[in-house]
Parts: structure tokens; C-alpha cells; sequence
């Protein structure tokens, strides 16, 4: 690579020698394209600023109609009737932090149980490729998702799991409504469980990056006292890394709280709030994807685009902090 | 005697534990298997050469998805067209101009959030610049709408391997008098070149899954079309609406549509992987 440097510099810089005139023109245009270069590079980078203003703003301007028209009120009511041009919002934002509440539910001890069995009981040699095959589950495209889960998983649910949970908690004083009415297969549980799925990989591969962070001196120092694998595990690679693996959650849940597709096909698409997470219910992406190219009306076309905003700041808020809490942990391991 | 019991105890707990992380890792990869044999197994039979030579056929007879192939392709070239390179140079400013200062600390957290974003908030977004003010859907805004998904994923991969490139090889060119901008375009993208192509590539194979922002800008079109002036069809589109569908011959497309954007997604991201994977 050295002499690749020199070669780049003799043939960018060197002139003939004695040529003074020229010379000065030439690093006159050198000066002019360097400058011009750090200004684009720049401009590329407000532009990004940019992007996320610009959708805020966007989304602040589309849903004046509807707030206006309704007033905070849109947030608590659960109305939902594009007929009388009534609008709540209260059921899709219900219905989204419930289905992502399930899928973190599921997903958390289940991403941070395989982040342990990756860094300290996995064979060296299939480490990479279990990592690999676990990310792949992110890979695939949340359609394939909602396809796979309205066909195959509903079915499977409504046969098997619902009626199973149905009968064992029936009578249950709290319990029994949680888990009542017919089973549809579709429904909050269902798409709970799709999104944990889902948001796996992401609570994996960052637990697997922050436990690989701790410093072997500590693990092994917690093993010559005796400590069993599962003892040096939780007194002392989760505490140190708490605050990464909080982030790590976080990050997660920003991504259940925003995913469209695969929820859209087994929710049930019903602006109902019901005690039941058996029922079926919307979520604000679900609602969005579900009625948008077919809401005829401004204020119809400007509630929708409302309950994008609400969720643009949930998962504003719920990103920021994961962010926030991955560069504390960052910082404490320089 | 009690200290025996304790042991046992705690060796106990060990066992369990341990358990369940083994039972833990085979239920991921036991997802991953079960969507795949499902994928393949409903997929693969309605794979033929009438799927690649026939449009999108009306409910209850045969056809293809030339249309929507061919559009997801064009959208899926525009988009990184546009995305490519905005997200390279807000990477290098990132990870060369401004490692240091306010903007750049501004711009890698906002970043990082629309790394996340819900995709469906682009889509509205989309809607509300480019289609409501143009009055009609078109294959440019969902183009458009990709580029915004595509811009972060280039933005953090760029910064990400520009920093692994040796600070000594910026000196080196530094002090034979090479202008910054030289060296960054000769010097440190020659070094970061897999890299930065690994992030485009992983780019590509995120959008090319991506129905929420393609919704309500591109649409759909039942027809084959070459014209980004007006509504577009796309793969992720045509399968969401042939599942919901009653017919069953859309259905079984939609599931032959499904199994090829997880082939292209996976092996995309296995192949960008690779690429770096070898340093």
C-alpha cells in the first residue's frame, strides 16, 4: 500500500520542473477541488439531518387536520369510523405497544439466553455460523413474515395454542380475561409472537457484542473462585454489561413497535381495545398500511398520517435512549 | 454434609441454566429452518419459466411476475443511484472530516435512528414531498422512499470501514504532499473498498424486502410498465396483495414471488458478508 501512496501523489502533484506559472494553476485547482470535495461531503451530511426533519416536519404538517378537528381527544378515543369522519387513535396505539410488550416478553430471555450459549458454551468452530444463521432470521424480509404467519402460524395457533390456553385459564380471576373469546388464530398473541421472532437477532448480536466485551481477566478470575459457568454469567458478565443489553432491548423494541408488514397480515385489523390478547386488534403501522391508499377525505387521509407521527416519536424516544445507553457502554470499555 | 448440599445446588442451577441456553439457540435456529422448509416446500412448485415471461395475471387465471419483478428491479437501481451516493459522502465526512466535532456527533445519532425507523413513516413521508404535491403515484417515489432506507445503511458502513483504515496510511499520504481530498479518494476508499461495497450490497438486500414505503408511492400496476413517471408494481406489493387474496392462483404466486425475494435477500447478505469476511 506504500507505494501505492507515492504513486497517487506523483501522478496527482509532480510537474515538470521549471514550469512555475503552471504550477501555481495547478495547485490552484487542486485547493479548489479539495475544498469543494469537503463541502459536498458536508452537504451529504446535513442532508441526512435533513431527511429526519424533513419527515418530522412532513408528518407535524399532515396531522394538523386531525388534531385540530379533535384535540388531544384523539389520543384517549377509541372510535374508529371513517363513515361519521370519527377518529380515535386510542386502539392502534394500544394494540402496538401490547403486541411489541408480548414480543419483548419472548424475545429478551430467549435473545440473551442464546448471546450466553454463543460466547460461553458454544463450540469455538460453530460460533460464526450459528451468529450467522441467527442474524439471517433478520435478514428476511417482514413480508415474508406476515405471509409465512397468516398461512402457517395462525392456523397452527388457532388449532393448537388458543384453545389450549383458552380451557387451562378459564376462570382464572385475572388470567381468565387476558385469555378469552373464540379463537381466530389471528390476532395480538399471534402477531406478539411474530414480532419476537422478528426482533430476536437484533437482542442477540448485540448481547453477543457487549458479553464479548467483558475482559477475559474478570471471567477468569470468577472461575479460579470456583464459580460454575452459569454463577460467572450472572454475577458477572450480565452485571457489566447491563446498561449495553438495556440498549440492546431498546433497540429491539423500536423495531417491534414500527414493523408494518408482519403485523398487518395477522393482527386482525379491528379498532377495538380489548382486555383479550386473544383478540384481534390493529397497531398504528398496521392501520397505516391497512387504510392509507384508501382513505378518501383530508381528515381521514390527516388521522392516519397523525398516528404515523405518534409512532414516529415513540420510537424517536425509545431509539434515542437505546442509543444513548450503547455509547455509555461503548465509553466504559475504552 | 451441607456444603455438599449446596454444591449440588448450585451445580444444579448450572445444569439448568446451561439448559436452557442450548434449548434457546435451537429455537432460533429452529425458526429459521421452519421458514425456510415452508418457504421452499409452498415456493417451489409454482416455480416455472411463466413466472419470469408472464405478467401479473387478473384473479382466477394463470400468469407470472415479470411486471413486478422487472419494477422492483428498476425502483430497487434508482433508489441506490440516488442513496449510493449521498450515504458514501456523509460516511466520509463523518469518519474524515469531522471525527471529532459537533455535526458529526449530530449526524451519527440521528443516523443511527433512521437506521430504525419505521419504514411505513418513510413511506408517509414520501407521500406527503412527492406524491400528493405530483398528484399521482409513480415509480420515482418509490424510488425515493428506498433511498431513504438505503442512505443510513451506506452512511454507517462507510464511517464504520473508513475508521478501520490505518491512520498511518493518511499520514503517509499527507506528507508527500497530497491534498486531503486526493488521499481520500484515491487512498482511503481504495483501502475500505470491500467494506463499502459489503454496505451498498446490504442495501440492496433491504430494500429489495420492503413493502411498507412502496404502499403509497409507487403503488402497484397490473400491468408491465417501464414508465417511473407513473404507478410502479413491485415484488413485496404484488405478494401482499395476492396472500389476501381469495384465489388461489394468486396465492400460490404470492408464495412463488416470496420464496425468490428471501433467495435474492439471503443470499445477498451471505454473499456482502463474504466479502469481508475474508480480511
Amino acid at each position: 500500500m506504500g507505494a501505492r501512496v507515492s504513486e497517487v501523489a506523483i501522478k496527482e502533484t509532480s510537474l515538470p520542473v521549471g514550469h512555475s506559472a503552471s504550477r501555481i494553476a495547478v495547485l490552484r485547482r487542486l485547493r479548489a477541488s479539495d475544498v469543494s470535495f469537503k463541502f459536498l461531503t458536508r452537504a451529504a451530511a446535513i442532508a441526512v439531518l435533513v431527511l429526519l426533519s424533513g419527515t418530522l416536519l412532513s408528518l407535524v404538517i399532515g396531522s394538523v387536520p386531525a388534531f385540530r378537528a379533535f384535540g388531544f381527544s384523539f389520543v384517549t378515543t377509541e372510535v374508529w369510523n371513517p363513515v361519521t369522519e370519527q377518529f380515535g387513535a386510542l386502539a392502534p396505539i394500544y394494540g402496538t405497544l401490547v403486541t411489541s410488550f408480548i414480543a419483548m416478553l419472548i424475545a429478551v430471555p430467549i435473545g440473551i439466553m442464546i448471546a450466553f450459549f454463543l460466547t460461553e458454551l458454544c463450540p469455538k468452530f460453530l460460533r460464526r455460523p450459528i451468529a450467522i444463521a441467527i442474524e439471517l432470521l433478520a435478514g428476511i424480509p417482514s413480508i415474508i413474515y406476515g405471509i409465512w404467519g397468516l398461512f402457517v402460524f395462525a392456523p397452527f395457533v388457532q388449532k393448537h395454542i388458543q384453545p389450549a390456553l383458552i380451557d387451562t385459564f378459564d376462570g382464572w380471576p385475572v388470567l381468565g380475561s387476558l385469555f378469552e373469546g373464540p379463537p381466530y388464530g389471528i390476532g395480538m398473541l399471534t402477531a406478539g409472537f411474530i414480532l419476537a421472532i422478528m426482533v430476536l437477532p437484533f437482542v442477540t448480536a448485540i448481547s453477543r457484542d457487549v458479553f464479548d466485551a467483558v475482559p477475559a481477566v474478570l471471567k477468569e478470575a470468577t472461575y479460579g473462585l470456583g464459580c460454575t459457568t452459569w454463577e460467572v454469567f450472572k454475577f458477572v458478565i450480565l452485571p457489566y454489561t447491563r446498561v449495553g443489553v438495556i440498549g440492546g432491548v431498546m433497540l429491539g423494541l423500536g423495531r417491534a413497535l414500527g414493523e408494518t408488514m408482519a403485523v398487518t397480515f395477522v393482527i386482525g385489523n379491528a379498532h377495538t381495545v380489548s382486555a383479550s390478547i386473544l383478540a384481534p386488534g390493529t397497531t398504528i403501522s398496521a392501520s397505516i398500511a391497512n387504510e392509507f391508499t384508501e382513505a378518501v377525505g383530508d381528515l381521514y387521509t390527516s388521522s392516519l398520517i397523525a398516528l404515523g407521527l405518534i409512532l414516529f416519536f415513540i420510537t424517536f424516544i425509545v431509539l434515542a435512549a437505546a442509543r444513548y445507553m450503547l455509547l455509555r457502554i461503548e465509553q466504559k470499555g475504552r | 454434609m451441607a456444603m455438599n448440599a449446596l454444591y449440588a445446588r448450585r451445580r444444579v442451577s448450572d445444569r439448568i441454566a446451561t439448559g436452557l441456553a442450548y434449548a434457546a439457540a435451537a429455537f432460533g435456529l429452529g425458526w429459521l429452518v421452519l421458514i425456510l422448509g415452508v418457504l421452499i416446500y409452498q415456493g417451489i412448485g409454482g416455480l416455472s419459466l411463466e413466472v419470469f415471461t408472464q405478467n401479473t395475471p387478473p384473479p382466477g387465471s394463470a400468469g407470472g411476475l415479470l411486471n413486478a419483478i422487472v419494477g422492483s428491479i428498476a425502483m430497487t437501481v434508482l433508489a441506490i443511484l440516488i442513496g449510493t451516493p449521498i450515504g458514501v459522502l456523509a460516511g466520509t465526512y463523518l469518519a474524515e472530516y469531522g471525527r471529532h466535532d459537533r455535526l458529526a456527533m449530530i449526524v451519527r445519532f440521528i443516523n443511527d435512528i433512521l437506521l430504525s425507523a419505521p419504514s411505513v413513516v418513510v413511506g408517509l413521508f414520501v407521500y406527503e414531498v412527492l406524491v400528493a404535491p405530483m398528484g399521482h403515484f409513480s415509480g420515482y417515489a418509490g424510488s425515493v422512499a428506498l433511498a431513504v432506507i438505503v442512505i443510513p445503511v451506506v452512511v454507517r458502513t462507510t464511517e464504520d470501514m473508513l475508521r478501520l483504515v490505518p491512520d498511518t496510511l493518511r499520514e503517509a499520504a499527507a506528507s508527500i504532499g497530497l491534498p486531503r481530498s486526493k488521499m481520500i479518494m484515491r487512498i482511503a476508499y481504495r483501502a475500505a473498498r470491500a467494506g463499502i461495497i459489503t454496505g451498498i450490497l446490504l442495501a440492496v438486500a433491504r430494500i429489495s424486502g420492503e413493502t411498507a414505503p412502496l404502499l403509497f408511492t409507487a403503488l402497484n400496476n397490473q400491468f408491465f410498465s417501464l414508465n417511473m413517471n407513473a404507478p410502479m408494481p413491485s415484488l413485496p406489493v404484488v405478494i401482499f396483495q395476492f396472500a389476501l387474496s381469495p384465489y388461489e392462483e394468486w396465492q400460490k404466486l404470492a408464495w412463488t414471488g416470496a420464496l425468490l425475494i428471501t433467495a435474492t435477500v439471503l443470499a445477498l447478505s451471505i454473499f456482502a458478508r463474504s466479502l469481508t469476511a475474508r480480511k
